[in-house]
């Protein structure tokens, strides 16, 4: 079993779906404009800041600063829930690795706001079911069925999903 | 979408900074507008570098190349960035069931006939009487169904293109046409569908390349046959609604005439002035729009080629049956 990494608990919250095609690797956000613009907020913001820091393979944690607070950099609030979890799972992982940190960060430089993510006992344990429902979806052997929503739309499997 | 480039230039194709540039043999250059790029198609005499080549791969750009004869020679693929080993084990698997093969093959074939169909019925419609070849292909195209093996299928699909072939000069009201002949071809007609079916399967490998899909593995067309056979199985369907109308319309309207050809050739050679024509045409014609009706979106004749490669997907991890692409307008 692959690792859970801090996308998956993302996908997760967005689209089951979407979490079962990413781990087969059958991915489309390279066909995605909005992806793009995402991947380039990411390169252009924070520039002061040491950024990208790879943990045991699985997260990515966009910064950290004084290993006290840990940033995670967004386009939009459109999808803030599971924003949000992403970073509760990096606090998570972090903690149990002996790493306290204070608090986690949405950093939305385009709209200049920013969001406090803190993790409580609830999260963790949530977060234990949701990674072993991860578990569950990626053992299946065909994607999970679609349910309609209103971000399909702007999703790059929208042709994937909906032909 | 991206940009395709078509350049008919003699000169020079390098990197420049962050950008592509084309010199002409008279110092005239152009900007490719990397970041847009998606397809270069040469026609010219091109000097390049492998510096050049590394860039294309890095923003993975393809390069199609054509000969002087404007016969395609070949791409420059580069390196596969999407890849699914899942996807790939399973496309294979799909390939090697000899019943699923057939029934996506007769699928294709189904989809292809019923297109062709439809161009008949077109012209049938405009004051050309093409009763007869269209009541014999749908006949033919209902003997699809029973086919039980892929040469079957190879056969009946013969037969199909025979019966439509034999029509053309009905539409184009002149004798122009007597058979399909290929390697080489022998008349105006038969060379403008060599180079156009080369245009297609070229859109048809750029567009796979986008997805995960194995352009090798194919289902009617024998896999790896010298060439990318997906792109072979996936053209078919697109061939008449893309590059056979075009050729319809380009001789109807005398847009392309056997002056275009170099006679001496025996219409073998495409005259420059006549293959800008063409691209012209079909890059509009690739660029036209129609609103899909299970997306609810307009969708471009090209990305109807990349829907085909995701129903194909769909069809491989078992989520939905392949139904090939059928003109509904």
């Amino acid at each position: 079993m692959k690792k859970i990494t801090g996308m998956m608990i993302y996908y997760y919250f967005v689209c089951h779906r979407k979490l079962w095609f990413f781990n087969n690797d059958l991915t489309m956000e390279h066909n995605s404009e909005l992806v793009s613009i995402g991947k380039l907020i990411d390169e252009t913001s924070y520039s002061r800041e040491k950024k990208n820091i790879l943990i045991e393979e699985n997260i990515n944690i966009d910064f950290i600063k004084d290993w006290k607070v840990i940033h995670e950099v967004k386009k939009s609030r459109k999808i803030e829930k599971a924003s949000e979890w992403q970073l509760k799972y990096y606090l998570f992982l972090l903690k149990e690795k002996g790493i306290e940190i204070e608090k986690g960060i949405l950093d939305y430089p385009l709209l200049r706001k920013r969001e406090e993510v803190f993790l409580s006992d609830e999260d963790i344990n949530k977060l234990k079911e949701v990674i072993k429902s991860i578990e569950e979806i990626l053992g299946e052997k065909r994607p999970p069925q679609m349910t309609k929503k209103q971000i399909c739309n702007k999703c790059a499997y929208y042709e994937l999903c909906h032909i | 979408m991206g940009e395709t480039f078509y350049i008919f230039k003699d000169g020079e194709l390098r990197r420049k900074d962050n950008n592509i540039i084309i010199e002409s043999l008279e110092g005239e250059k152009k900007n490719l507008k990397a970041e847009v790029a998606e397809e270069i198609y040469l026609f010219g005499e091109i000097s390049m570098n492998t510096k050049l080549l590394n860039y294309l791969s890095q923003l993975k750009i393809i390069l199609h190349v054509f000969n002087y004869y404007g016969f395609y020679s070949g791409s420059f693929y580069p390196r596969e960035s999407n890849v699914s080993g899942y996807l790939l084990v399973n496309q294979v698997r799909k390939y090697d069931n000899s019943e699923e093969r057939l029934r996506i093959a007769k699928e294709i074939l189904k989809a292809a006939s019923y297109n062709i169909y439809r161009n008949l019925r077109y012209y049938n419609g405009r004051g050309t009487d093409l009763a007869n070849p269209m009541r014999e292909i749908q006949s033919l195209t209902n003997r699809l169904d029973l086919c039980t093996s892929i040469s079957e299928l190879m056969g009946t699909e013969g037969n199909i293109r025979k019966t439509y072939y034999s029509s053309w000069n009905l539409i184009f009201k002149e004798e122009l046409f007597d058979k399909r002949v290929k390697r080489p071809p022998d008349n105006m007609v038969n060379s403008l569908l060599s180079f156009t079916n080369s245009l297609i399967y070229t859109t048809v490998l750029s567009e796979i390349y986008k997805t995960q899909l194995n352009p090798t593995i194919s289902f009617l067309h024998q896999p790896g046959a010298k060439r990318f056979s997906l792109c072979l199985d996936i053209a078919e369907i697109f061939k008449p609604l893309i590059g056979e109308r075009m050729i319809f319309s380009l001789i109807n309207k005398n847009q392309i005439t056997e002056d275009d050809f170099d006679r001496d050739s025996n219409c073998l050679y495409l005259k420059d002035s006549a293959k800008r024509t063409i691209l012209m045409e079909y890059d509009k014609r690739l660029k036209r729009t129609i609103l899909h009706r299970d997306l609810g979106r307009e969708v471009s004749y090209k990305y109807l080629i990349r829907l085909e490669c995701y129903k194909l997907i769909k069809d491989i991890i078992g989520e939905k049956e392949y139904s090939g692409f059928k003109i509904w307008w």
